[in-house]
């Protein structure tokens, strides 16, 4: 089970944070802050796991991007690397070639298509088609209640 | 930046861009904090907000909580948010909600009825949304909400897969945290069936839930072991065309297998039935066959995907550990990534490595990849990877290849990252000690890891060394020889003179008689380093010493010598003064007799396991390096064995302070009748008021907070312990309108007590201001097991009337716990090694109504021991264990409460390695659940 999973800047700024496990907030800022040192400190050619508490820690570097995940003892960490890929070929889909601006003005879309892939620390659904798909209908759902909603305003409904 | 689908808002855009451009902290600041007013004067505002204003603020609120800030408002309107019918505001109330509130707040019993309406919409987008939002939530009220809806979204046959997949990982996620909420019955078999549905990404959500049920409950759910392997083997043989979309990088379902996978390992063995056995190894093989050929794409996406059903297969052939066939294979296979371009790869074939060379059946295959792995551990740019190898040479080294291990071990050490020196220097020590057939080696190994490492030598290690050095008369002559020669370096390691010191005094006049190490020879040598020495060194040598006078009368005027010194005889350590007095005397007044009676060879140590490997344990609970060919282990030695290797006359007066310790009335009989009752007696009595709060029942599990308040005085606490110490702040508060005069708080603890606790406490002013507050500093130091606790008797004058109040301080016992990570085995193992009668406790009493698990729970995390989950079969029960330090010994204390939910009863078992202790803790607990 993934335990959370935190995106950051090479500066060491966070843009997402997902907790599948109640931390109180003084602990997630602390463990936060720890990794963020961490894996900004090391170089690129190292090992993508590292063992962290009872955890392990698996991260990966996208353009100015870090990706980083906590998963338990037992987990796979290989696989655990392609749970990131596929979320950000996920957001690269969305977005058209994503950049860390869209992950920080659309971090809401961020957040519902992570839900989309991750439940509870696990893989809901690994088909990108099957995932873009539920995000198409969110949309969907958006943009008919906006044009409801101008329709609205010019006193056609 | 591409264009914003759905509805974009402006105004957050606009806000998000004025943060970014923000040229310093504080201008960012300022402006969170501009919008923080405006939002807030928004929400109070008199005009009503629409769904998008409030959707608009409750986000920007969102933004600036994930920059780091605090909020503490927005709430509601989120809550409003999740109940509107517009698709684009419910989906911004869930997500506030799911990031920012926590499981125990009152809002969620406000979102529940939200929840159950959107559980029950046509529309499968709806219902996914609520099924993730409880998800995140993930609490027992959502549990107990959810219990009946989400096991029948599961599995009926209307509902929407996308649906299933969602209400399965949900109903996971609740089962986490409420194991009770899985119907029993005929639902395991619905449950299980899920792994046979055509969609793929419901069984794969499916296998999570069925992983985690199985681990519970494996015989219920043994049903699903024939349906993986099926499972399993249809998608390893499938190509990579025939599953679309769920075939990654041209590895079919790369998620489910290793789910699957995982499953499997649940069970051991994986199943009785030939037929399916023969089936799953036919699928390992083919597992293990394709990792062989050419791969279908360049991409490492490729590679990972389907190394990592690789890995996972290899993992449940080591769990099996029965076909030496799969794991042969699987140890080749393993080997050729050694050598592989990706650091990642290398270092999880290290990792898998380690768990292979533990099977009897791979062993020697592992140990053909010696030479490799050396290389790893010195060639690796990652010192995670480098820590790998040392690991698995750890884990592959047997009598045959011990000497060369250790020697390329001690070689690296040299060099090693400081981070895992430490690691090192115990693992060669237990190498050493383990495959030693020739102790002389032994002996020459531990020196120079002192010689190479001297400074994460821990005390472990060199205790040990002169444990079996003592036990062992064969390499007596050998160690004195190699010490002393050791010893001749112009820089040693103060280790090495502790070692030396304490060989030399004992068998010394084994080397005596070549002229080269003759008796003041041996003690000029000493000595020259007697001055570079800290004082617990100095006074190990100060023993030496005497021994010596004891072995060689010839050099007694030499030595008397230094014990008159003036740095000795009047040296500032009250330790070395003692013993620099106290050995003059003996060797001036004792008769030679007596002398080799007092300074008689240590005896032989009981034969044990060694006290390294506890120290290599503790250091890495969950992850112990193995160094065995699977068979049990006996459980580790109890922590005091090391105080006994301290010089002799320190031995004594520990013995003499167990036999106080014993003679000591049972702790809280004739004291206290548990800590809070004597005070609140005494507050009854002194306190003129009637409404003084006496707290201090509450700090039996926390360290901070407010002690004592009534009308005129509110004390607070503050503290913090580590190992024997203690610091304690208190902090007397005025309430009053006028000075509290004559103000003085007196410590009571006996004298007797303060042989064991000893309590330092600094004055305070005698005058406390109108509504001021003053600090009082305690020191406190356990120098052994004591009961009760001090008693602080605080006077002053109130309106020139007198005024008094006793209150019990927070130094009990427990303050001096240091938690203990150990898994079950190890756990079970110390509690069998505990049954002694005087090791044992127990006490059966009534509940607190009403009884309140997580409340216990919680109260036994702040006692100060572990709390170990997973640990008691039985999952109500709680499991803890701690050691407790004072200055004279450890001792290893555990625990296990058992609450009787029909009886409202808890029964408190407390097993340690001292009766005193046992005792203490024991009615410290009682009747506090």
């Amino acid at each position: 089970m993934m335990l959370f999973m935190l995106l950051f800047s090479r500066q060491g700024k966070l843009r997402l944070q997902k907790w599948y496990m109640a931390y109180p907030d003084k602990v997630k800022k602390k463990i936060t802050r720890e990794l963020v040192t961490t894996i900004l400190a090391r170089k690129p050619k190292m090992c993508s796991f590292l063992e962290w508490k009872d955890c392990k820690i698996v991260y990966k570097r996208y353009a100015s991007l870090y990706f980083c995940c906590a998963i338990e003892q037992n987990d796979n960490e290989l696989l655990t690397l392609e749970i990131i890929h596929r979320y950000v070929e996920l957001l690269d889909k969305y977005f058209g070639s994503v950049c860390e601006l869209d992950i920080i003005f659309n971090f809401e879309k961020a957040y519902f298509i992570l839900d989309e892939l991750l439940i509870g620390g696990e893989i809901q659904e690994t088909s990108k088609k099957n995932v873009l798909k539920a995000i198409a209908s969110q949309d969907l759902l958006q943009e008919d209640e906006a044009v409801e909603g101008t329709l609205r305003d010019i006193g056609l409904l | 930046m591409a264009p914003v689908r759905g509805d974009g808002m402006r105004g957050l855009a606009v806000f998000i861009s004025d943060i970014r451009n923000c040229k310093s902290k504080e201008a960012e600041v300022k402006r969170i904090n501009k919008e923080l007013a405006n939002i807030r004067s928004k929400f109070k505002g008199d005009k009503t907000l629409d769904g998008y204003q409030k959707k608009k603020y409750v986000c920007k609120l969102l933004f600036i909580f994930l920059l780091g800030h605090d909020i503490d408002f927005g709430h509601m309107e989120a809550v409003n948010l999740l109940s509107s019918n517009k698709y684009s505001e419910k989906q911004i109330g869930y997500l506030f909600i799911s990031v920012l509130v926590n499981t125990n707040s009152d809002l969620i019993r406000l979102i529940i009825q939200s929840i159950k309406n959107d559980l029950q919409s046509r529309n499968p987008v709806h219902v996914n949304l609520a099924l993730q939002c409880i998800a995140n939530i993930g609490s027992r009220d959502m549990a107990e909400s959810f219990s009946n809806e989400i096991p029948k979204l599961l599995v009926s046959g209307d509902t929407m897969d996308v649906v299933k997949q969602s209400a399965a990982l949900c109903l996971l996620r609740l089962f986490r945290s409420s194991p009770d909420i899985i119907p029993g019955g005929e639902w395991t078999s619905r449950i299980i069936h899920l792994l046979n549905d055509q969609h793929m990404g419901v069984v794969t959500a499916a296998t999570s839930l069925i992983d985690a049920l199985v681990k519970r409950n494996p015989e219920e759910y043994k049903g699903c072991v024939n349906l993986a392997v099926s499972r399993l083997s249809r998608i390893v043989t499938a190509s990579y065309t025939d599953l679309q979309d769920y075939t990654y990088y041209f590895v079919p379902a790369p998620w489910l297998s290793v789910k699957l996978l995982r499953l499997l390992q649940n069970y051991n063995p994986v199943t009785e039935e030939p037929g399916v056995r023969a089936r799953l190894n036919e699928t390992l093989e083919t597992i293990l066959n394709k990792a062989q050929e050419p791969p279908k794409s360049k991409k490492v996406q490729h590679s990972n995907a389907k190394n990592a059903v690789l890995f996972e297969a290899i993992n449940l052939i080591i769990h099996s550990d029965s076909e030496p066939n799969l794991l042969v294979r699987a140890c080749n296979q393993l080997g050729q990534f050694l050598s592989n371009r990706e650091t990642n790869l290398r270092y999880l074939a290290l990792e898998s490595m380690c768990h292979l060379a533990t099977s009897e059946f791979s062993h020697e295959e592992v140990k053909k990849h010696q030479e490799v792995v050396i290389l790893s551990m010195k060639m690796e740019k990652d010192v995670s990877v480098r820590q790998m190898a040392v690991d698995l040479l750890y884990a592959m080294c047997d009598r045959g290849n011990a000497e060369e291990i250790v020697q390329e071990m001690l070689n690296y050490l040299e060099t090693a990252d400081y981070s895992i020196r430490e690691e090192m220097v115990l693992k060669v020590a237990i190498l050493a000690e383990k495959y030693a057939t020739d102790y002389t080696w032994y002996v020459d190994v531990i020196l120079n890891l002192i010689r190479i490492a001297g400074d994460y030598v821990s005390e472990e290690v060199w205790y040990r060394v002169i444990q079996i050095v003592i036990n062992r008369e064969e390499v007596q002559g050998y160690a004195a020889k190699t010490v002393f020669e050791a010893l001749q370096a112009p820089a040693c390691h103060e280790n090495m003179v502790k070692v030396g010191g304490y060989i030399l005094g004992e068998f010394g006049n084994l080397i005596a008689g070549d002229s080269r190490s003759a008796p003041l020879v041996q003690f000029k040598l000493l000595h020259s380093k007697y001055h570079l020495c800290s004082p617990m060194t100095r006074a190990l040598l100060l023993s030496t010493y005497i021994k010596f006078i004891n072995l060689f009368p010839e050099i007694r005027t030499n030595i008397q010598e230094v014990f008159r010194q003036h740095s000795n005889l009047r040296s500032a350590d009250a330790e070395l003064q003692q013993r620099a007095s106290e050995y003059l005397q003996l060797s001036i007044v004792a008769s030679t007799d007596v002398l080799a009676t007092v300074l008689e060879e240590m005896p032989s140590f009981p034969e044990r396991e060694s006290s390294i490997l506890a120290v290599l344990k503790k250091k890495k609970p969950g992850r112990v390096p193995e160094n065995e060919i699977r068979e049990s282990k006996s459980p580790a030695p109890n922590t005091m064995a090391q105080n006994n290797v301290i010089v002799n006359h320190k031995v004594n007066s520990n013995a003499n302070a167990d036999l106080l310790g014993l003679s000591t009335p049972p702790a809280g009989l004739n004291n206290t009748g548990g800590s809070g009752t004597l005070i609140d007696v005494l507050g009854d009595i002194y306190g003129n008021n009637n409404a003084a709060t006496y707290n201090t029942k509450k700090f039996l599990f926390k360290n901070n907070g407010v002690l004592f308040e009534n009308e005129m005085l509110q004390i607070g606490v503050k503290s913090e312990f580590r190992q024997n110490l203690g610091r304690l702040g208190l902090f007397y508060g005025n309430k009053t309108q006028i000075p509290l005069t004559n103000f003085m708080p007196v410590l009571q603890w006996s004298a007797e007590d303060a042989l064991k606790l000893n309590v330092q406490v600094k004055p305070v002013d005698p005058t406390l201001e109108a509504g001021a507050q003053i600090q009082q500093l305690l020191t406190a130091e356990c120098i052994e097991d004591y009961a009760d606790a001090p008693t602080i008797e605080v006077n002053f004058r109130y309106n020139n009337v007198p005024q008094k109040f006793s209150i019990k301080l927070p130094l009990t016992l427990n303050k001096f716990f240091e938690p203990t990570e150990m898994n079950g085995e190890s756990f079970f193992a110390r509690w069998k090694n505990l049954g002694g009668e005087q090791q044992r406790a127990q006490k059966v009493f009534k509940a607190q109504q009403p009884l309140d698990l997580p409340g216990a729970r919680n109260k036994l995390m702040g006692f100060g021991m572990q709390l170990l989950d997973n640990v008691d079969p039985n999952p109500d029960n709680m499991v803890c264990a701690g050691i407790i330090h004072t200055q004279t010994q450890q001792v290893g204390c555990l625990l296990r409460l058992e609450p009787n939910k029909q009886a409202q009863m808890f029964r408190l078992t407390i097993r340690a390695s001292k009766e005193t202790v046992t005792r203490e803790i024991c009615d410290l607990l009682s009747d506090q659940f």
